[in-house]
């Protein structure tokens, strides 16, 4: 589904929620729902599968406690993403963690990393799928998971200093290959 | 799976949400606080003792009109500010307008003056008082207008906090009008103002604090 249609569909629902409708508010939940747990993932690490869901559910309660100030003149999938955004560093800032949410953290990253997630899932493993097995872990395991250095070579029994540098070859040869196909 | 029971929980028995209860609670904040600020002038402060007489008068409502306005232009951006993802631009545009103007029309009347009374126009005999009597006069509608706003969702908490403080300055400005019996313009743009970005500043101080989700 397009974007605008997403947000059509749900600031009806939305409006017939405010209105004192269960089934449409159980629709957007669910639809909610949905979009938060890769949200929450893609930031948080696949590890993290419990915070993430504790995450998940404090952010539904708070769309659900906070309802009343969704206003109809706004885009729903604004106001949503922008009380996902508020959670997530609430989180960080909990555990004291200093991290940033980038800059492209905007509206509409909530739907459309959902959305895409199986086009680029497909494209990220054709393009891993013509490493060595060993490196393609590697590489997913620092750069999608966000392990450090020093776990991955754990995980895939190695050093650190050997996980570097097989990891450094392995983007060497990815950088290759793509910067081949650009040309 | 227990996100699918909280999400059953959530939809059984659902409430209506009460219609522009954002707008609704931060009025009766605006006349709360505004109540209070009144006693403050009446015990504390007292009234001008030539209200009857100036109250005929221009400037008596220049400086209440611009009081007004800017906690009005205060109330605008905290009404946003109170929602995710809402802009509080228009408020600021307003507040923006009305200091441009009093500023021009104080500019001017300064220069219309000789230049060995400048001065004391523009300090007046309660340049001293002015800001910080007005920073006590908001006090109230400062805490009442924080407590409304933290039921809302307010995610960007510093400028939520300096929004509802412009609003209560605002509130307490316009009734300290009935204290001050300073005239020039150019006194009120700057002391008075000085004053609502005290109270501004108060809230921004307190907003991250005491505007945390919970």
């Amino acid at each position: 589904m397009v974007f605008h249609e997403v947000e059509q569909r749900l600031k009806a629902l939305m409006l017939r929620a405010q209105a004192g409708d269960g089934a449409a508010w159980r629709e957007v939940l669910t639809a909610l729902n949905a979009r938060l747990v890769p949200y929450f993932r893609r930031r948080l690490g696949a590890d993290h599968a419990a915070e993430i869901e504790d995450l998940v559910q404090e952010t539904l309660l708070a769309v659900h406690s906070r309802r009343m100030t969704y206003d109809a003149s706004q885009p729903f999938t604004a106001w949503a993403h922008a009380v996902a955004r508020y959670k997530l560093i609430d989180h960080w800032r909990r555990r004291r963690v200093r991290a940033h949410v980038p800059l492209d953290d905007v509206a509409e990253t909530l739907w459309i990393d959902a959305e895409h997630e199986g086009e680029v899932n497909a494209d990220l493993d054709r393009l891993l799928g013509g490493l060595p097995a060993k490196q393609e872990q590697l590489v997913r395991g620092v750069k999608i998971e966000g392990l450090s250095l020093a776990e991955a070579g754990e995980r895939f029994g190695m050093t650190e200093g050997a996980a570097k540098v097989s990891l450094h070859r392995a983007l060497k040869a990815l950088m290759a290959r793509v910067g081949a196909r650009g040309d | 799976m227990e996100t699918d029971r909280l999400i059953d929980s959530l939809a059984a028995d659902l409430k209506p949400a009460p219609p522009r209860i954002v707008s609704r609670r931060m009025a009766v904040a605006a006349v709360v606080g505004a109540a209070a600020a009144l006693v403050g002038v009446l015990w504390w402060l007292g009234l001008r003792h030539d209200l009857m007489t100036a109250m005929g008068g221009m400037t008596f409502w220049m400086k209440a009109a611009y009081a007004a306005i800017l906690g009005v232009a205060g109330f605008a951006c905290a009404e946003r500010l109170a929602r995710p993802a809402a802009s509080p631009r228009r408020g600021l545009m307003l507040a923006l307008a009305a200091m441009g103007v009093l500023a021009a029309i104080g500019v001017t009347t300064l220069m219309l003056t000789p230049p060995g009374e400048r001065m004391a126009m523009w300090l007046g005999h309660s340049w001293r008082r002015c800001p910080f009597n007005i920073l006590a006069l908001s006090i109230p509608t400062l805490a009442l207008a924080l407590l409304a706003m933290r039921r809302f969702a307010p995610t960007r908490l510093g400028p939520a906090g300096a929004a509802t403080g412009l609003f209560a300055g605002g509130v307490a400005a316009t009734v300290y009008g009935l204290h001050c019996g300073e005239t020039a313009p150019v006194f009120v743009v700057t002391w008075y103002s000085l004053g609502m970005a005290l109270s501004t500043a108060l809230g921004a101080l307190l907003g991250p604090w005491v505007l945390r989700w919970r």
